[in-house]
């Protein structure tokens, strides 16, 4: 490991959890937390050690589709996926075509990327009757 | 043509309409209508496909479509209920005569015993809001904008400037960067943001885009096209403060500025509306002043949670039923709901009297400015009927609270509801 990673370094975190949005600092050391202040409760405390150890986001966003009553699908990933992940996805995703009908649920991109998570459909569309 | 009849007429086919229209089946309306100018039901929702809808409702995360779809699905399996999609309501008559025109039906024409509207609202524009400069093209509103990317596959612009932090520029600055446009800023003329820190969080600092608070633009650059916008830094009083002002290219300026509720069919009827709200007053059945008129969603005050409008929703279709069936009972007295400091908007604004034993009823408030540490109180000539300790309020998410009718009394002259730091003697 180098010395950079060894030495602390200071991240400041917005707790989502409630509306009382506390703002705090955590200091993290060789991938572990080592100090943290500002956060009023557990699980505020909790967030932001999952914040600057393993972020996560759900993602949203659209597919092409084919012969719709829509020209876009959109999706959802079924879990959150890691945050320095996301961009990754959105450009596999950018490249996925399906065809109508969908049905909500449906996979369009089943263990994106090998992380375990699904991307489904968010809502059904119908196929135009030609 | 035949004219046709319903008990129960809905106006707008978003979460607010479908809700009233589930409801008003289950509280004994035959036959409802719901008419819907767009090509299919959801309102709004269908093109917010981000999640965080439902959580009180569902106590899941649910994207806007999928919060839509679960409406749309019981209204579609309830034979009582007649949709009409691509039907503009263009006129309503105090008789509670509806008139709309659809491309496949032409002109249609009904009649109902109680209606409701549930149109939502609209976006402020540019004009609203008067940024000098040319007028080019690449000025949208964020809400168009949001249609254009999310339904129908349009890029809107690559370098965006968006003005205004509330949710729905937030929301737009993270889905045009997962587009793969360069947002530049987001520019915000108070010294807060009025989105949630969620929204705040996950849409600008995961991407590191700036939000400049308490900054303006002040001028739109670019004759054909928008080539820039001037943002300059505003004092205490929203002045411009002279020599802050700087440049920021771009070639696309989404405004995210508020909405207005969409009271075109309201204000035509002679509705009387809440000045502050610009919605119409409704007292606790969401009646509005003209008998056996009702409203419901962001057309009445507007809403950041779905999970109230489709609340209010239950709410109007429940009132609605009851009188088209001769049920809701008469109001033989108002009791006006009044916010006074700290309060910018209380709905309902009046209580009609007598109400049923036990009764509750709920206001929806907003702050004036953020607090934090601040005491809500609700009191009436009588005393008081709830105070209650926030340890935050924001203009940006609504108040709550429940009070019980037993306390009011027909001669208790107003109801009045405050917000004041804990430290001047709300403590
Ligand atoms: C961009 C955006 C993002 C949001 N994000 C969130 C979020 O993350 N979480 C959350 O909980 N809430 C969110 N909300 C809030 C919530 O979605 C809205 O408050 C809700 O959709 C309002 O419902 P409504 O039924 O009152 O209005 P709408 O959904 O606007 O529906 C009104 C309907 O009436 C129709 N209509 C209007 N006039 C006529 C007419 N004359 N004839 C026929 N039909 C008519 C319209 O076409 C529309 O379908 C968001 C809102 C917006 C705008
Ligand atoms: S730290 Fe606790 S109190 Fe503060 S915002 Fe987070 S959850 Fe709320």
């Amino acid at each position: 490991m180098s010395e950079l990673q060894r030495q602390p370094i200071t991240q400041r975190v917005s707790c989502i959890v409630c509306p009382m949005s506390c703002v705090g600092e955590v200091e993290i050391a060789e991938g572990q937390v080592v100090r943290m202040v500002g956060f009023s409760c557990e699980r505020g405390r909790a967030y932001a050690e999952s914040e600057v150890t393993a972020p996560k986001r759900v993602l949203t966003t659209t597919v092409k589709l084919n012969g719709g009553t829509l020209r876009l699908l959109p999706v959802v990933s079924r879990q959150p996926l890691p945050k320095d992940k996301i961009a990754a996805c959105v450009r596999c995703l950018a490249s996925v075509e399906v065809e109508a009908p969908v049905k909500e649920g449906d996979i369009i991109s089943g263990d994106l990327l090998g992380l375990g998570v699904d991307i489904v459909a968010s809502r059904d569309v119908e196929s135009v009757s030609r | 043509m035949n004219k046709q009849f319903f008990d129960v007429a809905i106006i707008g086919g978003g979460p607010a309409g479908l809700a009233a229209a589930l409801s008003a089946r289950k509280a004994g309306a035959k036959q409802v209508v719901i008419l819907e100018r767009d090509v299919e039901l959801g309102g709004i929702l269908q093109q917010c496909i981000h999640n965080g809808f439902g959580l009180h409702r569902f106590q899941e995360e649910l994207t806007g479509p999928g919060y839509a779809g679960r409406f749309v699905r019981m209204v579609r399996a309830d034979t009582g209920i007649t949709v009409y999609t691509e039907a503009m309501v263009l006129e309503v008559a105090k008789d509670k005569t509806i008139w709309a025109v659809s491309p496949t039906l032409g002109l249609i024409q009904l009649s109902a015993r109680a209606v409701i509207f549930a149109m939502g609202c609209r976006e402020r524009t540019r004009g609203a809001i008067r940024i000098p400069g040319y007028r080019p093209a690449g000025v949208f509103t964020a809400g168009a904008a949001q249609r254009m990317v999310n339904m129908e596959g349009f890029l809107p612009g690559k370098n965006i400037v968006i003005l205004g932090s509330g949710d729905i520029g937030l929301i737009m600055a993270r889905r045009m960067t997962l587009e793969g446009a360069k947002v530049q800023a987001v520019v915000e003329l108070m010294p807060f943001s009025n989105g949630l820190t969620r929204n705040v969080v996950q849409c600008l600092e995961d991407f590191a885009i700036p939000l400049h608070l308490s900054h303006t633009i002040t001028f739109v650059h670019g004759r054909e096209r928008v080539t820039g916008v001037s943002v300059a830094a505003v004092d205490a009083n929203r002045c411009i403060v002279p020599g802050s002002e700087f440049y920021l290219p771009c070639d696309c300026l989404l405004l995210s500025v508020g909405l207005i509720p969409e009271n075109e069919l309201s204000r035509a009827m002679d509705i009387c509306l809440d000045g502050l709200t610009n919605g119409p007053v409704v007292d606790q059945y969401r009646q509005t002043c003209v008998s056996g008129f009702f409203a419901a969603g962001n057309v009445v005050h507007v809403h950041d949670l779905v999970d109230f409008v489709s609340e209010e929703g239950d709410i109007a279709g429940r009132s609605a039923a009851l009188f088209a069936n001769g049920e809701l009972p008469l109001e033989k007295q108002y009791i006006n709901v009044k916010a006074e400091t700290g309060i910018r908007t209380v709905v309902p604004q009046r209580i009609s009297l007598p109400t049923a034993a036990g009764e509750k009823v709920r206001l929806f408030m907003r702050a004036q400015e953020p607090l934090t540490r601040s005491t809500l109180t609700i009191t009436t000539t009588a005393g008081k009927l709830v105070e209650r300790k926030l340890p935050v309020a924001k203009p940006g998410e609504m108040i709550v609270a429940d009070i019980s009718t037993e306390k009011i009394s027909p001669d208790s002259q107003e109801i009045i509801v405050t917000l004041l730091p804990q430290s001047l003697g709300g403590a």
